[in-house]
């Protein structure tokens, strides 16, 4: 996608530890305006303490977080207005159970950005209506279903107008028959230029729209790379057998174009079809 | 006879002094659960501050609070303070202070455990939408926080008002009191007397806590989502 010379979001060296253990060694890493970057890793890798650190949800140790030209790693950074250009979604998805629909997107806005009522009300109802989710704004969120809930804690995010967006496993504790509504709202913000970092064990997902995926390992970046390189041919041995290690989903397409045995009806691969 | 032991309510003030002493009890514990409630929410916040020493503090303060019989802080205050610092305090004044002392704690305990029991995410959540702390306890944390806060507070306001029968102990002539007086005066005369005095204490005791867990059950109602 398009990339200006300064990139929206850098990290440099950054170290967050608990305790004496170290969670992020050093990650430095560089996304820019419109990219849609894919976090890779084996569980536990720090990729989303990473997330966290970004949103300030964790204190770092050292190094630097610069989004737009301003450091937010300073110990002085305002998170409060950090925060208001990061929207965050979470793989719990944390709607406010005693708010309605509307009223859990409208917080942000009413409250932080202190925007007027109507115009606020008028931008939640249009991102609700294009996840489909107007019928449902004078709901509480026990009735809604998962994947309802988790696409509702987008737009709450969106409703911000954040400059970036991060997915923390967004999809993990869904059942698989929500997991797609939810990607395929992600793939929209994707393809409207949405600046998004997301951490995913989705990889047929992940495949069809990272710009540049990020390999984490023990808190280190192992292999940046090119969204399409990476996933036919990434240059990291771990990589490789990272990517192997999804076994299920990267043996179909080949079963599907091969010669099935007989009996053994090809399962149509949805997911992997997606961009 | 028993029956003709009611007569005991219409000799004299007896009743009119029952209602004064149901006042003096009404008062002391209505005084101090209005104060304890608001007191108790600040307690409750210190309790699960983010300085350990502060937390600390709320701990040592509760502790002592429990460990020790709400009777002996009752002498303490009313016997030991006024002796030591040479204050003349009241028996009803003395009361409601041991009775804020006692009851901030508890309710400041029942605070931390409703804050603690939200998940760490709704928090979170607030925080990456950019809200302050305050924002957080004012939008997230306090409408979730007060409905939880309701069957213990509501245990806690009906245990007050039948601990203020303690307050005998340092000279206050509440309902208890009041009722056994009468009953003393008319024993010789009306046997019966203490069945029916009783009885009737029995009966004011749950008009007092009966529309308080009333209320309990309809604000959980009003309060639902």
């Amino acid at each position: 996608m398009n990339q200006e010379a300064l990139p929206l979001l850098q990290i440099k060296g950054l170290v967050k530890t608990y305790g004496k253990a170290p969670a992020l060694n050093g990650v430095s890493l560089s996304v820019g305006k419109g990219d849609a970057v894919v976090i890779l890793g084996p569980s536990g890798c720090g990729k989303s303490t990473l997330l966290r650190c970004i949103n300030g949800l964790e204190r770092i140790q050292s190094g630097e977080i610069i989004l737009n030209g301003e450091n937010i790693s300073n110990p002085g950074a305002r998170w409060d207005l950090v925060r208001q250009r990061v929207g965050m979604v979470f793989q719990s998805y944390d709607l406010f159970p005693h708010m309605s629909v509307l009223d859990n997107v409208l917080l942000g806005p009413l409250k932080v950005q202190k925007r007027d009522k109507a115009e606020a009300r008028r931008q939640a109802e249009g991102l609700l209506a294009r996840v489909g989710l107007l019928d449902r704004k004078k709901d509480y969120p026990r009735q809604l279903s998962g994947g309802q809930k988790q696409r509702v804690a987008i737009v709450r995010a969106l409703c911000m107008n954040p400059d970036l967006m991060l997915f923390d496993e967004v999809t993990a504790a869904l059942d698989p028959e929500m997991v797609r509504e939810v990607l395929d709202v992600i793939a929209g913000l994707a393809e409207q230029g949405m600046t998004m970092l997301i951490v995913t064990h989705e990889m047929d997902f992940a495949k069809a729209i990272a710009d540049k995926a990020v390999f984490i390992v023990d808190g280190a970046v192992e292999e940046e790379s090119d969204g399409e390189v990476f996933f036919r041919n990434p240059r990291t041995e771990r990589a490789r057998r990272f990517l192997n290690s999804f076994q299920y989903e990267s043996r179909r397409p080949r079963r599907k174009t091969g010669a099935a045995p007989s009996g053994l009806t090809p399962v149509p691969v949805t997911r992997a079809t997606m961009g | 006879m028993l029956s003709s032991g009611l007569r005991v309510f219409f000799e004299g003030r007896n009743m009119a002094r029952l209602m004064a002493g149901l006042l003096v009890t009404l008062k002391i514990a209505l005084i101090s659960i209005a104060i304890c409630f608001l007191a108790g929410l600040l307690a409750g916040l210190l309790m699960t501050s983010k300085r350990p020493a502060v937390r600390a503090a709320m701990r040592v303060y509760l502790e002592s609070v429990r460990i020790v019989p709400v009777l002996v802080w009752l002498f303490l205050v009313f016997f030991g303070v006024t002796r030591a610092w040479g204050l003349n305090l009241s028996g009803e004044l003395a009361a409601v202070l041991v009775f804020v002392f006692w009851g901030t704690a508890e309710m400041g305990d029942i605070v931390r455990g409703a804050i603690q029991s939200l998940p760490v995410h709704q928090r979170q959540s607030g925080m990456a939408l950019g809200l302050t702390e305050a924002q957080i306890y004012r939008h997230v944390v306090a409408p979730q926080i007060l409905r939880r806060l309701l069957p213990a507070s509501i245990n806690l306001a009906t245990r007050m008002v039948k601990t203020t029968s303690l307050v005998v102990f340092v000279g206050v002539t509440e309902v208890v009191k009041t009722g056994q007086q009468i009953i003393e005066f008319s024993n010789s005369k009306n046997p019966a007397a203490a069945f029916w005095i009783y009885g009737l204490i029995f009966i004011l005791y749950f008009l007092v806590c009966y529309p308080i867990s009333l209320l309990s059950r309809r604000l959980e109602k009003v309060w639902a989502y």
